[in-house]
């Protein structure tokens, strides 16, 4: 399988990168043109349609085009692209299994995985309904130079309905959230104006006015209900403008965001007070005082369900309900964090920081990836991965258009003169970015943004009230305990490695000697005059293996750490008379 | 500039008229479904804790004999009857579905020990301790439907008196032979009033008979001195034989795997044999307390019930060492004889306190006409919770079973007992000349010897 990650029918989802690709993806770009528009046509007449286009198009450039494998090849080196992506990882490595029988059952078992992906990626390929949305230039024109007035122009008649400023300056700024099916919209004017708006009929369901401060709003699992942070507490409200419950726990909440899986509402107050609550018991899950002081960046990662919070110290924590320590703190930048945005993959946060610095970070390794320059008030990632920042007036795209995690601009928009754009969302399953700023609200139209194909047992755009009952009966039963919460959440139904497992003092060491025979290996990159000094390189050199030997280090200081707390805990208990051991509470001891 | 953006028609995408189905559309992909593992464990253990509380495995008594039942029988022609004698030597065919008495064959003097139906389902042969063997008529499967409001008694078609009182009887497979044990094991044809031919192989009684459904000429037996013989009827004299320590009450061969029995045994377990390798159990099934009295395989071969002493009823898997499922309740008494049904979706249960029992043979099954998209959910539900047997908590909930308070007590008691037995053996053993003494596992340990 070496086909370039770069060709267009790989991943029907980001098109935009063709002025960008090799020399290849010129004759493959009509094809992709047709494609979609075959899709739910039958294979055969497809085959033969795809040859013919290919055939045309070796005829007009000929010069670029070389030997191509046949249809087939092609068609079985996509297919195999996408059920990558519906195995869930490698499979089980069965080589080294001595219980034969249970070789056997769990061969099948791969087997049958193997089959599963390949009939659901053989439904994706055949009998998926929509395709995705692409914005590709032509010549020397720049997609970011491209206005929203343009595309307007180029677009049909009821996607260019998306693209609005709605301008309400009295009770701004303006907060939004959109349903998971994208179909519904709640905003929140800061000076108490809260309303429902049906985005697919583009009409108002129910606009109130609380006259309070509002600083946030949710929709909770449906759009029924939705949460809104008001001065003084949070309070929950039915889709009829009903105030249900008001949360007095949470105390004056700066930012409310729904765990969906979970059906907990977590909330971050001004005294930096994370709260999580459950809001079919109402039982308060977690109350951690974080300690880092006040903030309003909060970010669900709806990979895991692990909030993240971002602090004035350029700190970074996240967290989760059962535990009253961070899981993560991570320094991200020097200065006070702005904005954070999760991808849905998990794999993937931006970051904002006053430094004026956007950063992007691989959370498995906890590295950065890339860092742009750049100040950004808010952040938030598209289905298909695209990044949009909103600082002042002004609102970049960015997109990932190589497929190697290397972000660039993608498009531009700048609002008039004075708005401060608050909030940026994508709307889910549209082209569409939805923009909060001091002025109202604006809906604006970004090309490849959306995911073209929802699942009615996911989110339903069209969803009727049945369904929406049926589908709140059905998630309240699958509704997740607080403990599922977690970095790995693929680590459920996992073991545990045993003591055995775990590698021995000596092995560690050998590794370690290992790792630094490599690092003393590495040869130094010729430094400029007085930077390449011997001393200079020895002193580099040193710090190197350093680096390498500090997690060894580390994880050799900790352990021995654990042993001597277990030992002064054993101690302790038997300096007390035997009589008075029962009286010792077991938290003091250690 | 290219451009296109997601647009969707509401036409598309909804039904056209109100009567028309909803549309529906999946995509798979997996990042729009986040915490796919949690959510699945989560269903599992709901799908094991509701399969608790839909097991409502008792459907119902039928009460008529007046004393213990003693056998039961089959009736292969008709899926809803089933014989049953009792110790006062009365016979009856009851209708399962409605849990009545169909018919009575009304004639033994004492306890009828043996019934069995013909393959055919027309001759039904009953005999016990009065030395009598009867051959009976069964009422048609048209007529059984007709009558099932009014009691008829039939008369037997033939009575034929022997010497000794007779312990069991099995019909042949596919044949017009059947077998006695008592004295001896006596081979009968139904046209003949004496037997055509028969074993004897050590001076005591033999208590149970089976033939083997693969090879019709085949038979197992056991005997009161411990023994479990196997006959060939084209031979003159026995094929082999088993002596164990305790006595088998009771055998059944596997109707899928016919060269495999299993044997219940007076000890309480049930032992697995490959009838060509006599000298080591193929499985040992462990969890009655008491003497099991019956054991029978369902037409599936994958499970069997037994009947025990300490008035439960238990199902295994034909290789399980422990048993699925608990059957009791708190009427009923000792179990002597149980039956699968011929669907293999029922046990039927007789016991000493007069009565019959239908049970559901899985606990939680959803009875009656299934819609497809029912049947579906039950699939999935058992797919995901056989995915996540293995987590303790899923573990936990699908092992329990609440056990009477004299069951648990006695279980607390073997198993106190078997502990204490392993750990002197290992001491012994630790304290002796290295390989001095050598351990038998539970499998041969109750094997005395083999005779061929």
């Amino acid at each position: 399988m070496c086909f370039p990650l770069a060709a267009p029918n790989t991943f029907p989802g980001q098109h935009s990168h063709t002025h960008s690709a090799p020399p290849n993806g010129s004759h493959l770009r009509p094809v992709t043109g047709h494609w979609f528009r075959f899709s739910s046509g039958d294979l055969l007449s497809f085959l033969g349609f795809l040859e013919a286009c290919k055939m045309g198009d070796k005829q007009e450039n000929d010069t670029l085009v070389k030997v191509k494998p046949s249809s087939e090849q092609d068609i079985s080196d996509e297919l195999d692209q996408r059920i990558k992506k519906y195995l869930r990882g490698e499979g089980a490595n069965l080589e080294n299994l001595q219980d034969r029988k249970l070789k056997g059952q769990l061969a099948v078992r791969e087997d049958l995985y193997g089959k599963s992906a390949k009939a659901a990626a053989k439904a994706e390929k055949w009998l998926m309904p929509s395709e995705a949305g692409y914005l590709e230039a032509d010549g020397i024109e720049k997609t970011w130079r491209i206005k929203q007035t343009d595309l307007v122009r180029a677009v049909d008649i009821s996607s260019s309905r998306n693209q609005y400023d709605i301008v309400l300056p009295e009770l701004g700024p303006y907060i939004l959230d959109f349903t998971l099916s994208g179909r519904y919209m709640v905003i929140g004017g800061r000076k108490g104006h809260l309303g429902i708006v049906d985005m697919m009929k583009l009409s108002l369901i129910k606009e109130f006015q609380v006259r309070e401060t509002v600083r946030d709003v949710v929709f909770l699992h449906n759009e029924l209900f939705f949460a809104a942070a008001q001065k003084k507490y949070p309070y929950i409200y039915n889709r009829d403008g009903t105030e249900l419950h008001c949360l007095k726990e949470h105390g004056a909440v700066l930012r409310l965001q729904f765990l969906k899986n979970h059906f907990l509402l977590a909330s971050i107050n001004k005294f930096g007070q994370l709260h999580y609550q459950d809001v079919t018991t109402g039982v308060m899950a977690g109350n951690f005082r974080t300690g880092m002081g006040r903030t309003n960046v909060m970010q669900v990662n709806p990979f895991n369900g692990v909030v993240a919070l971002g602090h004035s110290s350029g700190t970074v924590t996240m967290w989760k309900p059962t535990s009253s320590a961070p899981l993560i703190k991570m320094l991200c930048h020097h200065g006070p964090v702005s904005a954070l945005a999760f991808h849905s993959n998990g794999h993937l946060m931006a970051t904002a920081g006053k430094d004026k610095k956007i950063k992007l970070w691989d959370l498995r390794k906890f590295e950065v990836l890339q860092t742009v320059p750049g100040h950004a008030n808010t952040l938030d990632f598209s289905q298909k991965g695209l990044l949009a920042c909103g600082t002042g007036s002004f609102i970049q795209v960015l997109n990932d258009s190589s497929g190697t995690l290397n972000y660039s601009r993608y498009m531009n928009h700048s609002m008039a003169k004075g708005y401060q754009v608050g909030k940026l969302l994508f709307r889910p399953y549209e082209d569409v970015l939805g923009i909060g700023h001091s002025m109202g609200w604006s809906s604006i139209l970004i090309p490849g943004s959306g995911e073209p194909n929802f699942d009615s047992w996911v989110a339903n755009p069209f969803e009727t009230s049945k369904q929406r009952r049926e589908k709140e009966v059905h998630s309240l039963l699958d509704k997740l305990p607080p403990e599922t919460i977690m970095l790995d959440p693929s680590k459920i139904g996992t073991l545990k490695p045993t003591k055995n497992e775990q590698r021995s003092k000596q092995e560690r060491e050998a590794e370690m000697e290992e790792a630094i025979e490599a690092a003393k290996g590495i040869k130094l990159k010729k430094k400029t005059k007085g930077r390449n000094k011997a001393s200079k390189r020895m002193q580099k050199k040193q710090e190197m293996i350093e680096k390498v030997r500090r997690p060894y280090l580390e994880q050799k200081t900790k352990e021995e750490e654990q042993f001597s707390r277990k030992k002064q805990k054993v101690s302790e208990e038997i300096e007390l008379p035997k009589s008075l051991q029962r009286f010792a509470s077991k938290k003091g001891a250690s | 500039m290219r451009v296109k953006v997601i647009s969707r028609s509401i036409d598309e995408f909804t039904r056209e008229r109100s009567n028309d189905l909803q549309r529906v559309f999946h995509n798979y992909d997996p990042s729009l479904r986040s915490q796919e593992k949690a959510v699945e464990y989560v269903r599992a253990l709901n799908a094991a804790k509701t399969e608790k509380i839909f097991a409502r495995p008792f459907i119902r008594a039928m009460d008529g004999h007046i004393d213990g039942i003693s056998s039961m029988a089959r009736n292969p022609n008709h899926l809803k009857g089933i014989f049953s004698g009792s110790m006062d030597g009365d016979i009856r065919l009851w209708d399962i579905a409605s849990g009545r008495t169909v018919c009575q064959f009304p004639g033994h003097q004492g306890a009828v020990r043996g019934l069995t139906a013909s393959t055919d389902g027309r001759i039904l042969v009953s005999c016990g301790t009065d030395c009598s063997i009867r051959l009976w008529n069964v009422p048609l499967a048209t007529s059984v439907g007709s009558v099932d409001s009014t009691e008829s008694s039939a008369q037997p078609v033939s009575v034929y008196v022997w010497k000794n009182a007779f312990w069991a009887a099995d019909h042949q497979w596919e044949g017009e032979l059947f077998a006695t044990a008592g004295a001896q094991v006596d081979i009968w044809n139904h046209n003949r009033s004496q037997p055509i031919n028969s074993f004897e192989w050590g001076t005591d009684t033999a208590i149970s008979v089976r033939f083997n459904p693969g090879e019709p000429n085949l038979l197992a037996t056991s005997a009161n001195d411990r023994s479990i013989t196997l006959y060939d009827l084209r031979m003159a004299s026995p094929v082999r034989k088993i002596i164990m320590m305790t006595k088998t009450n009771s055998i059944a061969w596997n109707p899928m795997e016919p060269l495999n029995f299993t044997a219940a045994n007076e000890d309480g377990n049930c032992y697995s044999y490959d009838s060509r390798k006599l000298n080591e159990a193929k499985c040992v099934h462990r969890d009655h307390v008491s003497a099991v009295m019956d054991i029978d395989y369902s037409p599936t071969g994958r499970e069997f019930v037994t009947g025990s002493y300490d008035r439960t009823v238990r199902i295994f898997q034909y290789n399980g060492g422990h048993s699925r499922e608990i059957y009791y309740t708190k009427r009923m008494q000792r179990v002597f004889c149980v039956k699968f049904s011929c669907d293999a979706s029922y046990v039927i249960s007789g016991s000493d306190d007069t009565n019959l029992r239908l049970w559901k043979a899985k606990a939680s099954e959803q009875l009656g006409v299934l819609l497809p998209r029912e049947r579906k959910k039950h699939e999935y539900n058992e797919a995901i919770k056989n995915r996540y047997k293995h987590l303790p908590e899923v573990k936990r909930i699908v092992r329990h079973r609440h056990l009477p308070k004299p069951i648990f007590k006695a279980a607390n008691l073997m198993r106190t007992i078997v502990d204490a037995q392993k750990r002197k053996a290992e001491r012994r053993k630790a304290h002796s000349a290295p390989g001095s003494i050598s351990t038998q596992p539970l499998r041969r340990r109750r094997i005395i010897k083999q005779v061929e």
